[in-house]
């Protein structure tokens, strides 16, 4: 094996009196593609962000190259040689790809744009980027500006690459792309580091997996000896059962009719154009599509949050009187008092589907703080709730009253699932429900879903990953720029006749 | 790369949470106490003076005698009373900076109740006073907030703009009844009949005004901690898109708040005209439109600690008028003192937030 470029003795960081990482001991190889593996709030972040100078460990030391060095910002880390790509972009969007990658660094000499535009167009052939070096940031899709994030990275001299859930914003083809980059970087003999949840790209991918659970360091080991069910283990400290179950429902019952839905964004783009689909009770239906297809106007025109063009309807059939309902052109507040029970986990969950500076029990009341004649808001029956959930979902939280904001990701979406679920909905709709989460809160969600189905609920499920929703969707609607390009049997599907369908749009709208 | 030679920083910030109500009381009462401190020097060096002295006159200056006590709780409840206006509006994140010119309306109405309907029974000339007062800064803040829900203005330059509009029709009015002619002012209304004065309770005038800002304080609280509405306005102030997902109509919540704060900032007009000054100039807000969104958001608009803050503030200008007499200082050095206490008030916030580490000194944990 060869030599440690990074070496970390006894790390510790604490935030108040969360401990975030505690003695931390690991080394990291020249030249290896490692992945950082742990659960939410298991540290991996926080201990990158030591290493890229955003933080300073309260204890410990860091050795790079054998030896002892105090990173105190990421200029640090730059001469060090460690550069990181953040999951949250850090870029300027009015400037250009050459820009953005020189901003901050030091010149002895005035700004030369087509040197540094040459630059860049030397890294990207040696390593397999495509980038323009003029295009503006604000033109650029989410994987372009990622490329453009590492292209900085490496621009800057870094031979160590930290990528910070990279995969979690790209389609399954870009993924692909990006880990080829990847593989060109280990040639080039760069180590790169890589964070992640998808256990099956950590297969993929790395050499060598390290583990990190409540902010220490549990082991590493090589990537020909693991399995998902050995990796999931050491994460979470026991046994889980990774199979999502799929409950066979006898009795379906039409619960939502969407037909001829059509759907202008506020650029005045077609969003959605003429989408129908049925929705029953006992199933789950769901909607697989590049992110940005149109998944989001569905939902929030079911739930009342988009405007739609003339046409279209969205019929809801009440399980209480079975009576239909006519749901295009009603406020939220409207459906709500017509009695339909519509529950909905949007995609943005602390800027759309929870209050960030309120606590658990505030937000529960989020959506029927209104009932009732007092002018004063109920307090007691939020907080009962917040209890139960906190109970039932093993919410970790410091107090009831403590922002949700301040919650780990995974804890934010089981506060705005359980309100969801304890709203005892007819339909329940989410979006990327286990977005950004661990494998052990990922199957507390599939198995929350499950629950609702097998007690009548009609659930669409708006996914990422092709392999869940082939598993846990009974059928699966496939959009593709905002049209209903196929809704195939979810147990027969194919993963390629999913993906062919998801990219379909250029090529027939080239034959007309 | 010889990085091993740079030291690990001096002094690091780490977030604490969680800290015990005492000891953040304690942090800001120290923080006060090293205000003072420092003021004192600043004094010394300035002018030579005994700091001890100044300080001395300072509270002399607001509460040597019954008057003045009176006229520093008149000024606190100004503030206080703006201050509270404004609370709902920036808990909604509605950039009201037109408290200037709500107060300002409300005091013309005020006037001009005094002026031409002083025959009414002083019971339904105080009620109407109290009435229009409060329409006309809801006026003045409904405009803005029915274009920021229509067509989404710019709330901040719309509010601004109002204060100038406020502003230019106090002056016409001024003109318009000014009296003794020529002196282009409006003098004291009603000097002789005090028709639409606040009675006098306990011996001043101020009482009435006072309570009124007690009972609003009050009410505030309540408001916004405990009834829908304040519920709303919180979600709002969040995240227009939560209020939207929750069923909330953010366009008439925006209204209906920004009618409440613009009454509020009018009946604070209200009682500058009829219950302080019974006359009306384009100083009748003096500013403390804005001073009241500093201690608005101080206050993190809680009621009591708004009134708190209103009474330092008042306490410092009007001990500052002394010190400007007693002491031959000119004003400038009590403005100098003010900054310097509310300075180290905001400090505290920072070490209530965060902790500092120094570098350990020596290798022995390496």
């Amino acid at each position: 094996m060869s030599e440690a470029v990074i070496s970390l003795r006894n790390v510790s960081k604490s935030f108040g009196s969360v401990h975030a990482n505690e003695n931390v001991s690991m080394d990291i190889y020249k030249g290896e593609i490692l992945s950082l593996l742990g659960e939410n709030g298991s540290g991996k972040t926080t201990l990158m962000n030591m290493l890229s100078g955003i933080y300073y460990p309260d204890h410990g030391e860091i050795k790079v190259n054998g030896k002892v060095v105090n990173i105190r910002d990421p200029k640090d880390a730059f001469d060090c040689g460690i550069g990181m790509v953040h999951q949250h972009f850090k870029l300027v969007d009015v400037f250009s790809a050459a820009e953005n990658v020189v901003i901050g660094i030091k010149r002895e000499h005035g700004l030369d744009l087509r040197g540094v535009s040459n630059d860049i167009r030397k890294i990207c052939d040696k390593y397999g980027f495509v980038m323009d070096p003029a295009k503006k940031v604000y033109d650029m899709s989410v994987s372009e500006k990622q490329t453009l994030e590492i292209i900085k990275v490496i621009y800057r001299g870094a031979d160590i690459l930290i990528l910070d859930e990279p995969t979690a914003v790209l389609t399954p083809q870009e993924t692909e792309k990006l880990f080829d980059v990847i593989r060109n970087m280990k040639k080039d003999g760069k180590t790169v580091i890589i964070i992640t949840h998808k256990l099956h790209e950590v297969l993929s991918i790395s050499d060598r997996v390290a583990i990190l659970r409540k902010g220490e360091y549990v082991d590493s080991i090589e990537t020909r000896d693991a399995t998902e069910e050995r990796l999931t283990e050491m994460m979470v400290g026991e046994k889980v059962e990774l199979n999502i179950e799929r409950p066979e429902i006898k009795e379906k019952k039409i619960r939502l009719r969407v037909s001829h839905l059509s759907c202008y964004n506020s650029d005045g783009l077609k969003v959605l154009e003429d989408v129908s689909f049925d929705a029953y009770g006992g199933e789950i239906l769901g909607v697989a599509g590049v992110s940005g297809n149109g998944q989001k106007e569905l939902l929030e025109s079911v739930a009342g949050l988009q405007n739609s063009m003339p046409g279209a309807s969205i019929k809801y059939y009440s399980p209480d009187d079975d009576k239909e309902y006519e749901l295009i052109g009603l406020t939220p507040r409207k459906i709500r008092q017509l009695g339909v029970h519509l529950s909905f986990v949007p995609e943005d969950r602390l800027g759309m589907g929870l209050v960030g500076s309120m606590g658990m029990s505030d937000n529960m009341m989020l959506k029927d703080y209104n009932e009732g004649r007092s002018i004063f808001t109920d307090k007691k029956k939020p907080r009962e709730l917040a209890e139960q959930i906190l109970n039932d979902l093993n919410v970790v939280t410091p107090g009831l009253s403590t922002p949700v904001r301040r919650l780990s990701g995974g804890n934010v979406q089981k506060v705005l699932v359980g309100r969801e679920i304890s709203a005892s909905p007819a339909v329940l709709m989410t979006a990327y429900a286990v977005r950004g989460l661990d494998i052990n809160t990922s199957y507390t969600i599939y198995r929350l879903l499950n629950e609702q189905k097998k007690a009548g609920v009609a659930v669409i499920y708006v996914g990422e990953d092709l392999d869940v929703l082939m598993e846990l969707c009974d059928r699966i609607l496939v959009l593709c720029s905002g049209r209903v390009n196929g809704i195939l049997d979810g147990r027969s599907a194919k993963k390629e006749e999913i993906g062919r369908l998801m990219t379909l749009v250029s090529a027939g709208k080239e034959k007309r | 790369m010889a990085k091993e030679t740079k030291k690990e920083p001096l002094i690091r910030l780490t977030k604490r949470d969680g800290m015990p109500a005492y000891k953040k009381l304690l942090i800001r009462c120290i923080s006060l106490l090293m205000a003072c401190v420092i003021c004192g020097f600043v004094i010394y060096a300035i002018t030579g003076l005994n700091p001890v002295e100044v300080y001395s006159t300072m509270v002399s200056g607001a509460f040597g005698t019954r008057t003045r006590i009176w006229s520093t709780v008149k000024e606190m409840m100004m503030l206080a009373c703006i201050a509270i206006g404004l609370a709902p509006a920036f808990k909604m994140r509605f950039w009201n900076i037109g408290a200037e010119g709500q107060v300002l309306v409300g005091g013309i109405v005020t006037a001009g109740c005094m002026i031409y309907l002083r025959a009414l029974p002083p019971i339904v000339l105080f009620s109407l006073m109290f009435v229009v007062s409060a329409a006309a800064g809801a006026l003045w803040g409904l405009l803005p907030a029915v274009f920021k829900a229509k067509y989404n203005t710019n709330e901040t330059l719309f509010t601004l703009m109002m204060n100038y509009v406020a502003i230019q029709l106090t002056s016409f009015f001024v003109a318009k009844w000014e009296n003794p002619f020529g002196s282009n002012t409006v003098g004291v209304i009603n000097q002789n009949s005090q028709e639409g004065w606040f009675p006098p309770v306990m011996g001043s005038r101020v009482f009435m005004s006072a309570d009124i800002v007690l009972i609003l304080a009050v009410l505030m609280f309540v408001y916004l901690k405990y009834t829908k509405h304040g519920y709303e306005i919180s979600v709002v102030g969040e995240s227009e898109n939560t209020a939207r997902y929750a069923g909330i109509s953010v366009g008439w919540v925006t209204i209906r708040t920004m009618l409440l704060s613009g009454a509020i900032c009018g009946l604070a007009g209200f009682m500058a005209v009829a219950g302080a000054s019974h006359t009306i100039s384009t100083s009748t807000a003096g500013g403390r439109g804005f001073t009241a969104i500093i201690v608005a958001w101080l206050a993190k608009f809680d009621s009591g600690a708004m009134l708190l803050i209103s009474l330092l503030l008042a306490f410092l200008q009007s001990g500052a008028g002394e010190i400007a007499s007693k002491c031959k200082l000119n004003s400038y050095a009590s403005e100098m003192i003010t900054g310097i206490i509310l300075f180290f008030i905001l400090g505290s916030e920072f070490f209530i937030n965060f902790k500092l580490m120094f570098r350990k000194h020596g290798k022995e944990e390496a």
